[in-house]
């Protein structure tokens, strides 16, 4: 089965990359497409997790949906792929809806695993409180899978680059600027997140949370209250009206644990919350709890963590 | 201006998720049905301030069935001037944006909102699944939505950081946090609501993309494991050793 994954390169080629090849890999013969200025040796490297080629647009810089949409339907016709596969992050909700309007292909938007027996793949519904099974009717399919949700798996393979012509056509969305946090993680790909709550008691304290997460290199956090009293920016919002997050660890540091919280976070493999009081709530959907004052604790595991760091 | 917003009825933030009929369906017993937040604090906010400064009209419109209208009622006493149900069950996002783009061709918009997500299905499909129905431009995620004559300048999340862009009318939009504040209607918008249109109109007919066969709820969290604050070696050794994730 010819399998088309779709890769956003704008800021270089990352693990999401190796997993959504991975994960194309294990459903067949994957083609990659992309657009932009990339080196070819970045692009040969998805080669070490299955792709077999890679199709580029060099022209195509800052593409519109619309654009990326007729790229992306181009490529899958010239390879006759029925199966195209995106990494859940904020271009493919941009361009997966489309393409699945276009060529009348079932969208499975949050996938977390591989389809199972019956041909359903599982989904992450309810902002992380259940799990979905998905049938898809049509004869071609459209896969979004959620970041961090599969092993990237290096096979030692190796992959063609070629130079393709995407037909894009004109751009109606013109970007303007792009910005993005200067050497921060971004907190939807991070595998560690360090994450605060009201109980820092204010903006002046984050610095505690700083530490740890560099000591960590771990991706910060907060609570709702904490972004919208302004204590920190909007994109580290995380639950139920955030965003959701599946790190392998979640640290949380004075946040109760209110259930629109957890529905952000669940999704989390391991959980450790520090609270000054054992009744938080938070404990329930832990792992790790530790009773106690965040700005004793979180100094003392920052100095753990690169005592640990020095010695490994 | 004419502006179109995608209202969803969401399941109240606290509700117990649980399932029935083998797991097969949403066990809707005592759950509290609310406007889905992403629609209501964002897409349909920002669309009445612009209301409010340019002039126009907002009009909602909900795929769903007769027991939605109480929640389209409260989106009206937010504000909005007539709502529309298309009577039919939201069968997938594919079928949703087809009712929705439908009645959008016939009536002529100049923008259309919908919220980033619902919160139960978190798909993020039906805003950009309308647009290419209308081979219109589709800014997701958008953060900061102002209109200057016929051209939209928008700030949209991007890859862990922030993209303005501008685009020309009409064209669709999703709506994520910042966007503008939730407001709480008053008594005098409950009043207008209960006489505001509300036009019910019958489905087209859309074929099945995708369909939902079950669904599971995680497993349990065995009990969390208390550690010493004076012994953060010790997590730190757990975490290494038995959580593997550092
Ligand atoms: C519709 C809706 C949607 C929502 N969506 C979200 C969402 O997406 N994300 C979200 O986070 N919330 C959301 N909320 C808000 C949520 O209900 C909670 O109010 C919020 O999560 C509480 O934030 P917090 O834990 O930081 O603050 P608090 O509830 O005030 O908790 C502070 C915690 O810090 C502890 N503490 C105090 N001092 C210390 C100390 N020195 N050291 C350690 N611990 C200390 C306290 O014991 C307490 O447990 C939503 C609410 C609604 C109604
Ligand atoms: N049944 C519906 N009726 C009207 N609008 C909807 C419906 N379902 C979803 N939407 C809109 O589409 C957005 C995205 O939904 P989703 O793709 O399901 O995450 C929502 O925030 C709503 O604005």
């Amino acid at each position: 089965m010819s399998v088309l994954v779709y890769i956003n390169s704008a800021h270089g080629i990352g693990k999401n990359a190796f997993e959504t090849v991975t994960y194309g890999k294990k459903l067949g013969d994957v083609t990659v497409v992309t657009n932009g200025n990339v080196d070819d040796a970045s692009l040969a490297k998805l080669g070490e997790y299955g792709a077999s080629k890679v199709l580029v647009d060099k022209t195509l810089v800052d593409a519109d949906d619309q654009q990326l949409t007729r790229l992306i339907a181009n490529a899958a016709d010239q390879v006759g792929a029925n199966t195209i596969v995106f990494s859940h992050d904020h271009v493919a909700k941009n361009v997966a809806p489309r393409l699945s309007v276009r060529l009348k292909a079932g969208l499975v938007s949050g996938a977390i695993a591989l389809p199972d027996a019956d041909g359903t793949i599982k989904v992450n519904v309810f902002s992380g409180k259940a799990f979905g099974s998905v049938k898809v009717n049509s004869a071609k399919k459209i896969i979004s899978l959620l970041p961090n949700s599969i092993q990237p798996e290096n096979i030692g393979g190796s992959a063609t680059v070629e130079a393709f012509a995407g037909n894009a056509g004109d751009a109606k969305v013109k970007v303007l600027s792009t910005k993005q946090p200067e050497g921060e993680i971004p907190l939807p790909e991070a595998e560690l997140v360090v994450s605060a709550g009201r109980g820092l008691k204010g903006p002046e304290n984050w610095g505690i949370v700083e530490d740890l997460a560099k000591a960590l290199g771990a991706a910060t956090a907060c609570s709702r209250p904490v972004s919208d009293i302004g204590w920190r920016p909007h994109h580290e919002h995380v639950g139920q009206t955030g965003i959701a997050i599946r790190p392998n660890l979640y640290i949380a540091a004075g946040i109760s644990g209110a259930i629109q919280h957890l529905a952000g976070v669940n999704g989390s493999k391991v959980i450790v919350v520090i609270n000054t009081d054992p009744e938080a709530p938070f404990f329930k959907a832990a792992d790790y709890g530790v009773v106690g004052d965040a700005f004793e604790v979180l100094p003392k595991l920052t100095e753990a963590i690169k005592k640990f760091k020095a010695s490994n | 201006m004419k502006i179109l917003v995608g209202i969803s009825k969401s399941p109240d933030t606290t509700s117990k998720i649980a399932f029935t009929d083998g797991n097969s369906k949403f066990d809707e017993n005592g759950v509290q049905y609310i406007v889905n937040p992403y629609d209501e604090w964002y897409a349909l906010v920002r669309a009445l301030e612009l209301k409010e400064t340019i002039g126009g009209t907002v009009t909602i419109i909900t795929v769903g069935a007769a027991a939605d209208e109480a929640v389209i009622r409260k989106a009206l006493a937010i504000g909005a001037d007539e709502a529309v149900r298309v009577d039919a069950d939201p069968k997938d996002a594919y079928y949703t944006a087809a009712q929705i783009a439908d009645y959008a061709k016939s009536n002529g918009f100049d923008l259309i909102l919908t919220g980033k997500e619902t919160i139960q299905y978190n798909g993020s499909q039906v805003g950009g699944m309308i647009a290419e129905a209308l081979d219109m431009p589709f800014v997701s995620l958008a953060t900061k939505l102002d209109v200057d004559g016929t051209t939209l300048k928008l700030e949209k999340e991007y890859l862990g950081g922030i993209q303005s862009v501008e685009v020309t009318l009409p064209a669709v939009v999703s709506c994520a946090k910042g966007m503008a504040e939730q407001r709480i209607p008053n008594m005098r918008g409950i009043m207008a609501a209960r006489t505001k249109p509300l036009t019910v109109i019958p489905a087209v007919q859309v074929e099945d993309l995708t369909s939902f066969t079950g669904y599971t709820t995680p497993p349990a969290k065995s009990s969390v494991k208390l550690i010493d604050p004076n012994n953060m070696d010790e997590l730190v050794a757990l975490l290494h050793n038995e959580a593997k994730v550092i």
